[in-house]
């Protein structure tokens, strides 16, 4: 290998001296083992722990008929996740007299973040509500609920989509 | 003009730095590896900007792959034979300390109670070919909510603390599917838990 013996010089006929044995040993094979677990062991690392996010759903309320604050429609901002990777909002509350304005979003910088925070800076008490269609995925909610954190929007919920925020994105036909 | 000799340089070279840095390493990896489990289903995750760290102890796993099957886990044996022995029961199950044995070793499973038995006495290597066909969640069938509370009641027991509950869902799960469990988890009064996510760096909010 990488050694190379040094010939032990035998005196001219003189007194047979022990033959030197040379310290250095071979670390190769050594060296080889190190660098197969090392590499063993940085392959079968999980490095990143996964990370998570927190939410805290509101506490089922024993009484149906217990008061809940009514939210204003003022505050009210709702945003609708759809399939496709859209996301639909209107400001205000939609029930059967009104019919608030659709828009048409998306996940981008420019997209809801810019919405949320102009509209926060118009009126800091703003409630979120979150509803997600059925055809949205699991990533879209997880992207909106990271929304919420970036923009630093405190008072959001997870709602469920009736019926009439469905009707509202079919006949907007966005 | 004497030739100039070249100086003669032995060819060997001293390893020892490099064998000293390269066990240092190894002793590194050695100790912080935690290896990767093998789990029955590959869930991938979405990304968040959240730094929170799952903790490492006392978690239960949800686990919700792309085609919505519900998977369990616990990161603690003897909470999971506890889990199994009471929903077994519930479901007229009975399991031999062999079979316990087997089900704390399986890092997540996704399989109706009836079905655990026969899935726990398949050789190790043949379990990879059976479809788990996930825990199910229907309101008929609720066997999750079993699973949820069993585990956590063992957890209390035995940690004196309630355990975090992790929701890991894919990326393209379904949303009904991912908000019934959240319902689940709800109707048990188990209202704060953690979505697994992967880190992505923070985008500054400008206005």
């Amino acid at each position: 290998m990488a050694e190379i013996q040094q010939q032990a010089d035998s005196g001219k006929g003189g007194k047979k001296r022990a033959k030197k044995m040379s310290t250095k040993i071979d670390m190769t094979p050594m060296v080889d083992l190190a660098f197969l677990l090392l590499t063993f062991f940085m392959l079968t690392t999980t490095f990143a722990k996964p990370k998570v996010m927190q939410i805290s759903m509101p506490v089922k309320p024993k009484d149906e008929t217990e008061e809940q604050n009514e939210l204003k429609a003022s505050d009210a901002f709702t945003i609708l996740l759809g399939e496709n990777d859209k996301i639909y909002y209107y400001e205000g509350l939609l029930d059967a007299t009104t019919k608030p304005q659709l828009q048409l979003s998306n996940y981008s910088a420019d997209g809801i973040r810019k919405t949320l925070v102009d509209r926060r800076a118009q009126r800091p008490t703003t409630v979120v509500m979150i509803k997600a269609d059925d055809k949205a995925n699991y990533k879209n909610m997880v992207d909106i609920l990271d929304e919420m954190t970036i923009t630093g929007q405190k008072k959001y919920a997870l709602v469920d989509i009736t019926k009439e925020d469905t009707d509202l994105i079919k006949s907007s036909g966005l | 003009m004497p030739k100039v000799k070249p100086h003669r340089v032995s060819p060997s070279l001293d390893m020892t730095p490099m064998v000293d840095l390269a066990f240092l390493l190894v002793t590194f990896f050695m100790l912080t590896a935690t290896p990767t489990e093998d789990t029955a289903v590959v869930v991938d995750t979405p990304s968040s900007v959240s730094d929170k760290q799952l903790p490492d102890k006392g978690v239960l796993q949800i686990s919700i792959d792309k085609e919505g099957r519900v998977f369990f886990s616990s990161d603690s044996q003897p909470v999971k034979i506890a889990a199994l022995e009471k929903v077994g029961a519930k479901y007229g199950q009975s399991f031999s300390a062999k079979e316990k044995k087997q089900f704390a070793l399986l890092p997540d499973f996704g399989l109706p109670a009836q079905q655990l038995k026969s899935y726990l006495n398949l050789p190790a290597e043949q379990r990879k070919a059976v479809k788990q066909p996930g825990i199910p969640v229907d309101s008929l069938n609720n066997q999750l909510a079993e699973w949820v509370m069993a585990a956590r009641a063992e957890n209390i027991r035995t940690f004196n603390s309630a355990p975090y509950i992790a929701i890991k869902g894919d990326g393209t799960a379904d949303v009904p599917t991912v908000k019934n469990v959240i319902k689940i988890l709800q109707e048990k009064n188990l209202n704060r838990f953690y979505l697994v996510t992967d880190l992505e760096t923070k985008p500054v909010a400008s206005n």
